[in-house]
């Protein structure tokens, strides 16, 4: 179930952020706002991926770096929501 | 290490008025026009602009427009009519109330608002904010204030199509104004004055193609407290002096803080100036009154504004000089 949540993630901000382009270079444990691949509206956007295609209602207090800043610490939100 | 105060921001504000106004008729000399265009919303900034810009070339050649809409509040309306009198000189007003019903803005912000308010009528009055960066590390994400006639005030968060939405259909204002003063400056031969202050230059608050697009800045190196500082200089009246910065885009009264700063314009500028000569968090955190993690939020939330304000800043790419290696 984590693998999958995790490769849904990276296939997300890969194709949305980057075109498709650098995979290989963004590591899970990257920092998703120091590279400069999300700012604030793009936290909007991976917002609306987790609650529409991930099924997780995201509240105003998850909106933390701690939970959005990389690929592994969105997969630990998702996990960690989903009761898992 | 001296402790830092706001005596930093001081500045020698004849002087300063003087180097800007030898500026400005340089400026325009450089454009080869023959005057200036002035939007004067009745606020700080362009009002400053305005006097400057008399200033340097005489009030013959400097043409003021207002341009109120239906959400633009009375004293926007009335301190506008008020400084093209003290400056005595010629002005059209022109309500962009027409256009911007033609153009749709209205209804699609109104649009925009129902995708996270069903219910919103056109008749609500509304404004969109952002959470307080020094509370907490929460990213500062948008949330639309809505409130019916007489009723009670809701608070929702906007989704990526409301917020993009929300924007966009504002954004007619700023470019409906911008279209006007070039109208205006074409018909005159005259440059357009733009009036960001230093804050919001830095900071991207502005619009692109709206009020960011100008001939010339005469302002843009300015903290705000030194705005507020020239306009008692250039003997500007008390009510336009002591009024607080508002964006007067949205029908609910919104400050520029809760829209888009991070800390109220003094603390704002002292932050600034303090992240912009290497000072640390912990070294300008007594003045502000805040804790010294907060103002790290604050130096972060800079951060994150500039990277947004590179987009607005950009001239169009083109393959000759542009992008520049992989900026992922």
């Amino acid at each position: 179930m984590e693998t999958e949540v995790r490769s849904k993630l990276r296939d997300f901000i890969v194709d949305t952020f980057l075109f498709g382009d650098g995979a290989e270079e963004l590591s899970d444990e990257d920092s998703l706002l120091e590279r400069g691949v999300i700012d604030s509206t793009g936290v909007l956007e991976v917002t609306a991926f987790l609650e529409d295609d991930l099924g997780v209602k995201v509240g105003d207090e998850d909106l933390v770096p701690d939970n959005f800043d990389s690929i592994a610490k969105l997969t630990a939100f998702v996990m960690t929501k989903r009761g898992g | 290490m001296a402790a830092i105060t706001r005596d930093v921001l001081r500045i020698d504000t004849a002087a300063e008025a003087e180097r800007i106004v030898g500026w400005i008729r340089a400026a325009v000399r450089k454009l080869k026009k023959r005057g200036a265009v002035v939007a004067l919303s009745g606020g700080i900034d362009s009002s400053v602009v305005g006097a400057l810009s008399v200033r340097a070339l005489g009030p013959e050649r400097v043409f003021g427009l207002l341009m109120p809409e239906r959400d633009s509040s009375d004293e926007t309306r009335r301190l506008g009519r008020k400084l093209v009198q003290h400056f005595g000189i010629d002005h059209v007003e022109e309500d962009i109330t027409p256009i911007l019903e033609a153009s749709g803005c209205y209804l699609r912000r109104d649009e925009a608002i129902r995708r996270v308010v069903p219910d919103f009528q056109s008749g609500w009055s509304s404004k969109i904010v952002l959470p307080s960066v020094v509370e907490s590390d929460v990213f500062r994400v948008f949330s639309v204030v809505v409130q019916p006639p007489g009723g009670e005030e809701r608070k929702v968060r906007l989704d990526t199509s409301a917020y993009f939405g929300v924007v966009a259909a504002t954004n007619f204002k700023q470019r409906t104004r911008k279209m006007l003063e070039y109208h205006h400056a074409d018909r005159l031969n005259y440059a357009v004055a733009g009036t960001p202050n230093l804050l919001e230059y830095d900071q991207g608050f502005f619009v692109k193609s709206g009020d960011g697009a100008a001939d010339f800045k005469p302002i843009a190196h300015l903290y705000k407290t030194q705005v507020y500082a020239m306009a008692r200089e250039l003997g500007l009246p008390d009510d336009i002096c002591s009024r607080a910065p508002t964006t007067d885009t949205y029908s609910m009264p919104q400050s520029q803080e809760e829209f888009y700063f991070s800390l109220p314009y003094q603390d704002m500028d002292l932050c600034l100036w303090a992240k912009n000569h290497g000072v640390a968090a912990s070294e300008v955190a007594p003045a502000l009154g805040l804790e010294t993690a907060q103002v790290e939020r604050v130096y972060r939330d800079i951060d994150g504004k500039r990277a947004v304000a590179a987009y607005l800043h950009m001239e169009p790419l083109t393959i000759d000089r542009g992008v520049e290696g992989n900026e992922t």
